[in-house]
């Protein structure tokens, strides 16, 4: 399905990628299954609470400098909002800025709006907005109780916009309509691609979209892409209204999350002439390799990359070799969305650690270029099969079987994930930056975070022992996967094979 | 005024699922959708003090995560087969079904399914949160009335037990160390505390609600609405007393006001008082020459906070520390019945002292008001970490006392009772002498 800009509403990823929030068996099944286009998603007889797609939505719109946004919908829809303001200081001071506060408004939604309509309040929001922060464009975030009323709020913004002459641009996210959180990062994207991001006056081929969260790792691809002849533009965090709706210009785009950039990277493919590099992410050494050189193939510059990375190759050769040494098979259990999953899972395998199994929040079955998604593609190619799960964080999924898998290790990504490993006595780490284990140097940072966390596991032994869980023994003796309903689960005898005698 | 609002201060309804994590191994089953939770907790645990998911916080809270399918047919079926499976799944003595939005919008008869589990002998209650409701706050109130409603039986008095309704769970970031605090208050005295939330609660102090000899309810309002109930539906009598008590004016005047409500020997009340005025002022005779010395120290005051907080630390810094209160930013969404009572709480200090409030949940317009006070000397901003940005803007110094807190972490710290101001003194003042250096 090609990304459609005529439509002001994004195709939720369920209906544009197949993508699926419940599935049970290995990385080979997963990928064939992809591949073929038959892969289902399986509910859930019980569920916990996970993440919806707003919060993707308004966090990652919230850190464009010249924005605001309206968040229409009852003040609890903005609960999100304290997180991304955290990260938001974050970001503000690893650039040495005056540090703000993000600029979020939100409707305040009362029974009152529910029943007689919240195109009044959302008015007066958006009006709101642009006297407080003069803002350059504002994006109207949905929420569950705004979509269910139907108030019609592209009119109310249509008519807004004119009043204050800047762009007014709807962000469709309500909570219910995705299963998949990451459907806020495209609706998110797709009010970029839909009113900000205007066709190239001039193209400026040495310049590279950078699609990134934070950004911590600017000053190192700054570094590396001039050795290329290349400008990397990071974004669209910290970015500026004019500055994205210039976006059009690069000469490609590369992403450091599949998750997070395809819709994007594939918008301003098709309907920009921006080439979207599709690639390994660029964590641990062979995903670096593949990113680079596929952005070299991208721009031309093939040799520049090759001598690169051969360089790089022989600097960290005896740093990655002293780690794999101190990291053979140890077992490891990885918790994260699916690209960063996928690509860990190879990252470790690397390192010579033994991935017990892997858990994604989500999966994809195909990205927006088509075809299925490169991290697994490739990790399918693998000698080993390796065991996997699809859940949006469920957590009793995960505790049961890290209680029957018992790693050495839990390598996660999400907030309130590494606590519940640890908790079982698993020492855990949370990779939130989003450029750890980039490239060689980092990688070899990743790796001694990995053995300083296997080196002295006395906060997860010790709390392990004096907590207790909220599971009873029952649930803990069930297969984890006891809720899945999927048809073609693999049997309780076929699963302990896979978990319990590795 | 604009209803919108900025910078936000609490959540919605729904958040007082939080009040329900408060109650050791009581567990909110949520009936919402899928962000609902988290979103919430993160202004009210993750970035509030750092609190974290605890026992069955967090991921761990059974939820439906309505999704179109819900919205569109109705939630019911999902909302039973989560209910029934959550009995087998977690350990816990009390469920209380907690609805969202979605859930209210299309009617989902959640008290019919609940009511089944129920006939069952279920420990389980419900209670309708959506949230446009109203704020957290609100929420808290409509927990305990579904608990008092569906779930409490009448039971003898047992002389001297005390229900306190007092911090909100999480919303009030430091409400875990606030309660031990107050249980000590209130045991100094021989009374005994009957502890619903915190480190030492149990589903067994909630049973045990209707024992009690009173209900002390001390904020200026949130708590009334509980203590009402309770007192229509067993008789309890209760105890309303408007500030938090932090510092010795307060505490002490707290202390003799419970005293004579629950008819205790003023003697004994006098000699708790005189024991820890004295240590009080042990160390705050130390702090004295600081105190006086200091280059810039902070001679008025902002607070921007719940009304709990606002009026108990406007209160000990005006009446024990010799500050003057600016305007007090009151962002609790406190319902407008309630505003006079709260408004008058602020004309009640030591030298004819009267403070102006503000009521307001919009952090926007809170900000644009302080940046529009003129004051002399460099101000001190008792506030969230919203207001870290107008502090240093206004280079004025900044505590976090309110929620959001995402710049502190906060375990078992209170600022309440004569121990509590001391922490408020050793806080405040390290805010200032950390600025020098």
């Amino acid at each position: 399905m090609s990304i459609n800009l005529d439509r002001s509403q994004v195709t939720i990823r369920e209906k544009r990628l197949k993508s699926i929030v419940g599935y049970q068996g290995t990385i080979r099944d997963l990928a064939e299954q992809s591949q073929s286009g038959c892969l289902k998603n399986a509910s859930r007889g019980f569920s916990q609470a996970t993440n919806c797609n707003s919060g993707c939505a308004q966090g990652y719109l919230s850190t464009i400098t010249d924005a605001a946004i309206v968040n229409h919908g009852p003040i609890g829809c903005a609960g999100d909002v304290a997180g991304a303001n955290a990260g938001f200081q974050w970001g503000q001071r690893i650039r040495d800025w005056n540090q703000r506060n993000v600029r979020i408004i939100n409707t305040n939604m009362s029974e009152k709006a529910v029943v007689f309509g919240g195109d009044q309040i959302l008015k007066e929001g958006i009006l709101k907005a642009y006297e407080r922060f003069k803002p350059k464009a504002i994006f109207v975030t949905t929420s569950c109780a705004s979509g269910i009323i139907g108030d019609d709020i592209e009119s109310t913004m249509k008519s807004t916009e004119a009043e204050i002459g800047i762009p007014v641009v709807p962000v469709f996210c309500e909570g219910f309509r995705s299963q998949i959180w990451a459907s806020g990062f495209d609706a998110a994207f797709h009010a970029l691609l839909t009113r900000i991001i205007k066709p190239a006056e001039k193209k400026r081929p040495e310049l590279v979209n950078v699609i990134n969260f934070v950004g911590s790792g600017r000053a190192l691809i700054t570094e590396i892409f001039g050795r290329l002849g290349l400008v990397p533009q990071f974004g669209i965090p910290y970015s500026n209204i004019d500055e994205i709706s210039r976006w059009s210009e690069a000469g490609a785009t590369i992403s450091i999350c599949g998750t997070l950039g395809g819709y994007m990277g594939n918008g301003l493919e098709q309907n920009f002439g921006v080439p979207y590099v599709t690639a390994l992410q660029p964590h641990g050494i062979s995903g670096f390799d593949d990113w680079l050189t596929k952005l070299g193939e991208t721009v031309g510059k093939e040799k520049e990359v090759e001598e690169y990375l051969a360089e790089q190759k022989v600097i960290a050769a005896p740093e990655l070799e002293e780690i794999k040494f101190k990291l053979k098979g140890k077992k490891v259990v990885v918790g994260m969305g699916p690209s960063f999953a996928h690509n860990y899972i190879r990252l470790l395998e690397d390192l010579g650690m033994e991935v017990v199994w892997g858990f994604s929040w989500h999966y994809d079955s195909k990205h927006d270029h088509g075809g299925c998604p490169s991290c697994t593609v490739e990790l399918a190619k693998q000698d080993k099969d390796i065991p996997v799960s699809v859940s949006d964080q469920q957590n009793h999924e995960v505790i049961n079987l890290l209680s029957k898998v018992k790693p050495d290790i839990f390598i996660g990504r999400h907030p309130g994930m590494s606590v519940w490993a640890t908790k079982l006595g698993i020492p855990a780490i949370m990779v939130s930056d989003e450029y750890s284990a980039f490239g060689y140097q980092g990688t070899i940072e990743f790796g001694h975070r990995i053995i300083d966390a296997l080196t002295n596991n006395s906060l997860a032994v010790n709390l392990s022992k004096r907590i207790n869980l909220p599971y009873t023994e029952w649930w803990l003796e069930q297969d984890p996967f006891n809720f899945l309903e999927q048809k073609n689960k693999k049997t309780e005898r076929e699963n302990k094979k896979n978990v319990a005698v590795r | 005024m604009s209803l919108c609002v900025e910078q936000i201060r609490h959540v919605c309804t729904l958040g007082a699922f939080e009040s329900v994590l408060a109650i050791k191994r009581a567990v909110p089953i949520v009936h919402a959708g899928p962000g609902c939770v988290a979103k919430l907790w993160t202004t009210l645990g993750s970035q509030n003090g750092h609190q974290g998911s605890g026992y069955v916080g967090g991921h761990a809270i059974p939820c439906t995560n309505a999704s179109e399918k819900e919205v569109v047919f109705g939630g019911t079926d999902q909302l039973r087969k989560v209910i029934t499976n959550t009995f087998d799944v977690i350990n816990g003595d009390l469920f209380v079904v907690l609805t969202g939005c979605t859930s209210d919008i299309i009617g989902d008869d959640v008290g019919e399914i609940t009511r089944k589990f129920q006939a069952q002998g279920k420990p389980i209650v419900y209670v309708e949160t959506g949230g446009f409701k109203g704020s957290n706050l609100i929420g808290h109130e409509l927990v305990l009335d579904a608990i008092i409603d569906q779930y409490l039986q009448p039971q003898q008095v047992e002389s001297g037990l005390v229900n306190i309704w007092s911090s909100v769970p999480y919303q009030n970031t430091f409400w875990s160390g606030d309660i031990e605090q107050l249980n000590l208050l209130i045991s100094s005295l021989g009374l005994k505390p009957n502890v619903i939330f915190g480190p030492d609660s149990s589903v067994d102090a909630v049973n045990d609600i209707p024992k009690a000899q009173f209900n002390l309810v001390i904020s200026p309002w949130v708590g009334l609405r509980t203590a009402e109930h309770l007192k229509d539906k067993f008789g309890t009598p209760f105890l309303h007393y408007p500030a938090l008590p932090i510092g010795p004016t307060e505490t002490s005047n707290f202390l003799r006001t419970v005293g004579e409500f629950a008819g205790i020997d003023p003697a004994i009340v006098e000699n708790v008082i005189r024991k820890q005025e004295e240590r009080y002022f042990y160390y705050l005779e130390r702090a004295a020459d600081t105190l006086l010395e200091t280059r810039l120290l902070p001679r008025r005051f902002i607070t921007v906070a719940d009304s709990l907080y606002a009026l108990g630390i406007a209160r000990f810094l005006t009446n024990d520390m010799g500050l003057i209160p600016e305007k007090q930013f009151i962002t609790d969404d406190t319902p407008a019945d309630y505003q006079s009572d709260v408004t008058a709480e602020f004309g009640k200090f030591t030298n004819d002292i009267a403070a102006e409030t503000v009521f307001s949940n919009d952090g926007g317009y809170v900000e644009e008001e302080i940046r529009r006070l003129k004051i002399r000397s460099r101000p001190l901003i008792l506030g969230s970490s919203w207001e870290r940005v107008v502090a240093r803007d206004l280079n004025a110094y900044q505590l976090s006392v309110s929620a959001p807190i995402g710049n502190e972490m906060v375990l078992s710290k209170s600022y309440v009772g004569y121990n509590g101001a001391l922490q408020l003194v050793e806080n405040i003042y390290s805010v200032v002498l950390n600025d020098f250096m």
